[in-house]
């Protein structure tokens, strides 16, 4: 397949702090790949680098075979969706209301939402399993269903790539698995390549294709699952130890902090 | 979706409705009582002359300057992600304010390609006041909104002080219509004053009544609305633009009116709900309605005597602004 994300030597600074440094990094299409690391490594940074929500930076970033600034914002919308953190969001729209935003980079400067943006709205609500919840508004859902309506406005984009800052965070067991699930359901039914960004190392081990490990803003690894889940690779990650055990049923590695 | 659709049609419907009324009924409100028989009968008759010289102008007026304060509002709310963001909280109206009595204390008289030196100076003045909030913003990313506010506030006390500091040095006349013309009111005559604005103003609300979606998806925050394929930086320059350009022109014609930008929106969110694609045209005209209101109001309540209309507006609107700081949020 061929690689439609790609960071080549690409640092970004704040100020006199360097939030990444000389990232290297290379996505080819349908891959599930996860971003962990320590707080404050870069992972969000990478992300919202790719959607262009922080501007600038030195070396290159391309989308599909182009690099990120010959496209405009909206171009950029078409080819990758951006998925927030959902915590305790207030908005007073209204499920349908807050997804049908998504399909700001299909309209043009007059703003008219046609019937297809709306037909395309009832399609991503009935793939998310929000279709109940379309008349609700966003400040009164759980952060489950939260973080499902953020998806479905990503989803309502129709970008062939989706970024998710930790999906699953402040989410309790249950609606994190449901998010894993509809995140399965993209990935291999939908064809849709996943970044997440995660802190749950044995979920990125499980669920991707292909991890990467950033720490201080420096890429520490790149490798499969079963390359990351080595003493070696998680202390030079982390900079400590974990516990290592296999899976009493499928013998996978796991890890306890 | 068709039941939306729907429902914003019935309340445009109801809004236009309610905007011709009040531009039939308030002009025959005021001291001098006239009737629909005087205005339709005889086009020579005193009530005529008052209905169609005085009070349909002032009306219209009202109308201009309370949709445009209205939308500039609503613009300044959904940018900054706070309800209690207008052009009086961000300094604009001080800024207009300032440019305006700079150009009298001047005494210059000038105007460019039909647009009056002291609408140009207005308009300039709120550039800067927005300029300097943005700026602030821009410098410090992130920063609360609060702090943004208070920016503004600051900003507007600034500017509030050296219009004192020229008032000080103007001549006697100069100062008194730099006074009178800061207390804001609608006393004018005939049609020129509201043409001369109307350009800039319809230009300001067509643009922003086309970037209803993007105020949409700016309170939703600024990544998110990135993510969605908005050029963020650019969209609020736009938007900034032109809510300055139509603020800097009606307060070069009412003076700072307070508090419209405040309530109106505030009111229409209550009643229609967070969706711009609506709340753009009713806070036009429910704006519209409202200030010509209060001016029938400022004709009437202290008969004999015509208040200036700001100070209705901010008699109403200070307690408001109380009532929001302090009501619990849900």
């Amino acid at each position: 397949m061929e690689i439609i994300l790609a960071a080549r030597g690409f640092s970004y600074r704040l100020g006199k702090k360097t939030l990444l440094e000389e990232i290297d990094f290379e996505v080819r299409a349908g891959e599930r790949w996860a971003i962990i690391g320590p707080n404050g490594a870069g992972k969000s940074t990478l992300l919202k680098a790719f959607c262009r929500i922080l501007v600038s930076g030195e070396g290159l970033l391309l989308v599909g075979d182009k690099p990120l600034s010959q496209y405009k914002q909206k171009a950029l919308a078409r080819w990758i969706s951006y998925v927030p953190q959902a915590s305790g969001r207030d908005d007073l729209f209204t499920v349908r209301e807050f997804v049908v935003m998504g399909r700001y980079a299909h309209l043009s400067a007059f703003s008219v939402l046609t019937r297809r943006d709306w037909e395309e709205v009832e399609r991503v609500l009935d793939l998310t399993g929000m279709t109940d919840f379309a008349h609700r508004r966003v400040s009164t859902l759980s952060g489950g269903e939260q973080q499902k309506t953020l998806i479905a406005a990503a989803l309502v984009q129709g970008a062939n790539i989706m970024l998710l800052d930790e999906p699953t965070a402040f989410l309790d067991p249950y609606q994190q698995s449901q998010i894993h699930d509809l995140l399965e359901t993209l990935h291999q039914d939908a064809g849709v390549t996943l970044v997440e960004v995660t802190h749950d190392i044995n979920q990125a081990a499980l669920g991707h294709d292909r991890i990467l490990g950033l720490r201080a803003g420096r890429v520490v690894f790149t490798g499969s699952p079963e390359e990351l889940m080595t003493g070696g690779v998680l202390r030079e990650i982390y900079g400590r130890s974990f516990k290592l055990f296999p899976h009493p049923e499928t013998g996978r590695t796991m890890v306890l902090p | 979706m068709s039941k939306d659709t729907k429902k914003n049609i019935f309340i445009l419907v109801m809004l236009l409705g309610l905007f011709t009324l009040s531009l039939i009924f308030f002009p025959f409100i005021g001291i001098e009582r006239i009737t629909l028989g005087e205005v339709l009968s005889d086009p020579s008759s005193r009530g005529s002359e008052i209905f169609w010289k005085l009070r349909l102008p002032r009306v219209l007026a009202g109308m201009l300057c309370g949709g445009v304060l209205s939308a500039a509002g609503l613009t300044f709310q959904a940018m900054f992600r706070n309800p209690l963001a207008t052009p009086f909280t961000l300094g604009t109206a001080s800024g207009a304010s300032l440019g305006a009595g700079f150009y009298i204390w001047a005494g210059w008289s000038f105007s460019l390609a039909g647009i009056s030196g002291l609408t140009l100076m207005a308009f300039l003045g709120a550039l800067a006041a927005l300029s300097l909030v943005y700026g602030f913003s821009r410098w410090r990313r992130g920063m609360p909104s609060e702090v943004m506010l208070l920016s503004g506030v600051a900003i507007s006390i600034f500017f509030s002080s050296l219009i004192l500091l020229l008032q000080y040095m103007s001549n006697q006349a100069h100062s008194l219509r730099i006074l009178r013309w800061l207390m804001g009111g609608l006393e004018i005559v005939g049609y020129r004053q509201i043409l001369e604005p109307l350009p800039l103003a319809l230009v300001g609300l067509t643009v922003i009544f086309l970037k209803r979606l993007d105020l949409n998806l700016l309170t939703t925050g600024e990544d998110l609305a990135a993510g969605r394929g908005m050029n963020v930086n650019q969209t609020k320059i736009i938007l900034l633009l032109s809510a300055g350009l139509m603020v800097g022109a009606v307060v070069a014609v009412a003076g700072p009116v307070a508090f419209v930008g405040l309530i109106v929106p505030h009111i229409c969110r209550l009643l229609f709900g967070p969706d711009h694609r609506i709340l753009v045209s009713a806070s036009i005209l429910m704006g519209a309605v409202f200030l010509s209101g209060c001016d029938a109001l400022a004709r009437i309540v202290l008969a004999p005597a015509e208040l200036p209309v700001g100070i209705i507006t901010s008699l109403l609107g200070g307690p408001f602004f109380i009532w929001m700081l302090l009501r619990p949020r849900v």
